[in-house]
């Protein structure tokens, strides 16, 4: 029945695989979960492959010859080789295992952007661009003397992409671009800017955290050099990031981090380097986790990533229309039927703090601040913004509950 | 039902649609902002003593953000005349909480004591104990 309604997803079998959807807070209210940007909630198969992990074969990786450490390097090899296919890419050479997306973004910028860059070089991001590659790339600029530009975006959240085409020149060594704004929810050209970059020799890093766990990628498609992305937004753990690399630009870096494992030969007066992606992951390695969200990868396959991508965008669209049906809010980014599954707003004369603090006591869960994107928000002209973002165990009658809170706290602040 | 609901009790939401004592004074003998990074409030007051240096004679502020912030500047600006300086700085986040007689969720506390640490510093800063440079945040502090 959910299923002919909603779309091609059966989100009550769906959310049975998810306790945490049960759970009561604000002292008896049903949890109404829309903060899946921030992070997803966890599927059972998830949890019990952790668990398995620890109970079974818990063990170190590539060190022991024993048989429990020979079960955690095969299966955490093998979460590499599931990991670049879901976005596709080859195999294991092209995927790094890091802490999350931030990370992915360092390593580049510390093991490419510190030995590459310098006076007269320019990295091109977005206006809509996360903390996580803004500071990064300032940082790294400031360090190198190269310089940062940010692509504008139009009125109605777009990128500017004539301004695009004409701010990627020769002196572009790196564009840096989000997939998917967390905060306009804009689905940014990334293959256009892919070859935008590539005609003037440039290299494009596009940050997937909002993506990949939401629509199929492909990263030869899009032709990108670096895609990442993080474990914990596509019901893996915490504690995990993804960074594909094209193999040839990840066996010329530099290592990011130095130590075990991450090494080939070592002498008291120098060490050579391991092959990718082991080269990038120095010390004990994420192996639980990595495991893990191999197997978030077979959950979210079997569903199907075309059929969640159809569910986000009916419920996003749904949204979209329910909350603009009222002249006092404000959404910010592009029309409903052409977004991914954020919806960001303001309602006049509620701060986003005190909006979300309300729709707590009704059990709605968003987020509200900057998102981690406070230029943005200053090219919005607000100080913060409450969103609401979906995932695919969300129904129809959470946007309901949603947009029912919105107008309790309408009431309470109505003058 | 639960803590939320009882920070937006009427009295805050008076404070908060009709500020009290806001603007600016003509000879304010201190000024000092502050900002709380996790809402994204501000607030700048102005604070006039006695002639004894000591006793805040009149208060004005300037803000924008969050309710609780903002009702808590208005109130405290009610509070403020008459108390001695180092009555100011004995204030703590008790004495804010129950300025403001509601439940503030452990989220919003920074929201909350914002209004009192902008005047305590202010004051620091007037007196000589605090760096002239600093501009206050709520970021350590919940």
């Amino acid at each position: 029945m959910e299923a002919t309604e909603q779309g091609p997803i059966d989100v009550e079998a769906v959310r049975a695989d998810f306790p945490i959807l049960e759970r009561e807070v604000a002292g008896g209210e049903d949890l109404v979960y829309l903060d899946n940007a921030a992070t997803s909630h966890t599927p059972e198969p998830v949890v019990d492959a952790i668990a398995d992990y620890y109970r079974r074969y818990n063990s170190n990786v590539h060190r022991g010859l024993h048989e429990l450490s020979q079960e955690a390097s095969v299966a955490y090899e093998d979460a590499h080789d599931k990991l670049a296919a879901f976005v596709g890419g080859e195999d294991r050479e092209e995927m790094v295992f890091t802490k999350n997306t931030t990370e992915a973004e360092n390593l580049v910028a510390f093991a490419w952007g510190l030995n590459e860059l310098g006076p007269g070089d320019e990295v091109v991001l977005t206006q809509m661009e996360h903390h996580a590659s803004l500071v990064t790339w300032q940082q790294v600029a400031d360090e190198t003397g190269a310089e940062v530009k940010y692509i504008p975006i139009t009125d109605d959240g777009y990128l500017d992409m004539d301004a695009a085409a004409d701010m990627i020149t020769d002196d572009t060594a790196l564009v840096n671009a989000v997939h998917i704004s967390n905060t306009l929810g804009t689905v940014n050209p990334v293959g256009e800017l892919a070859d935008i970059a590539h005609d003037h020799g440039a290299y494009i890093f596009v940050d997937g955290a909002q993506a990949a766990p939401t629509r199929a990628v492909d990263v030869q498609e899009i032709d990108a050099d670096f895609y990442a992305f993080s474990g914990h937004k596509m019901l893996g753990p915490t504690g995990i990031g993804c960074l594909y690399g094209k193999r040839h630009l990840l066996a010329e870096m530099e290592p990011f981090l130095y130590g075990g494992d991450m090494i080939e030969r070592v002498s008291y007066e120098d060490a050579t380097w391991n092959d990718p992606p082991w080269k990038f992951e120095a010390g004990t390695p994420v192996i639980a986790q990595g495991i893990a969200l191999a197997e978030a990868v077979d959950y979210l396959q079997d569903i199907g990533m075309d059929a969640i991508r159809a569910h986000e965008e009916a419920l996003t669209e749904y949204a979209y229309d329910q909350l603009t049906m009222t002249d006092d809010v404000d959404v910010y980014g592009p029309p409903g039927d052409d977004r991914g599954a954020v919806v960001s707003f303001n309602v006049d004369g509620i701060h986003a703090h005190d909006l979300s603090s309300i729709l707590n006591d009704y059990g709605v869960a968003i987020r509200a601040g900057d998102h981690c994107t406070q230029p943005l928000h200053d090219t919005l002209g607000v100080p913060a913004s409450a969103r609401a973002s979906f995932y695919l165990y969300n129904t129809r009658d959470e946007v309901d509950a949603l947009v029912a809170a919105v107008d309790e706290a309408r009431q309470i602040f109505a003058p | 039902m639960s803590m939320g609901s009882d920070m937006y009790r009427q009295q805050i939401l008076d404070h908060y649609r009709n500020p009290r004592n806001q603007g600016e004074l003509p000879e304010p003998s201190f000024t000092h902002e502050g900002y709380n990074p996790s809402c994204g409030d501000e607030l700048e007051f102005d604070v006039a003593l006695d002639d004894d240096g000591e006793t805040i004679a009149h208060v004005a502020f300037r803000g924008d953000g969050c309710a609780i912030s903002q009702a808590s500047a208005s109130m405290l600006s009610e509070e403020l005349p008459g108390m001695t300086l180092a009555e100011v700085d004995a204030l703590d986040r008790d004495d804010i909480l129950d300025m403001l007689g509601v439940e503030v969720t452990p989220m919003r506390i920074k929201c909350a004591v914002l209004s009192e640490k902008v005047v305590q510093d202010g004051a620091e800063i007037y007196t000589g104990d605090g760096d002239e440079a600093d501009r206050t945040t709520t970021e350590d502090d919940a």
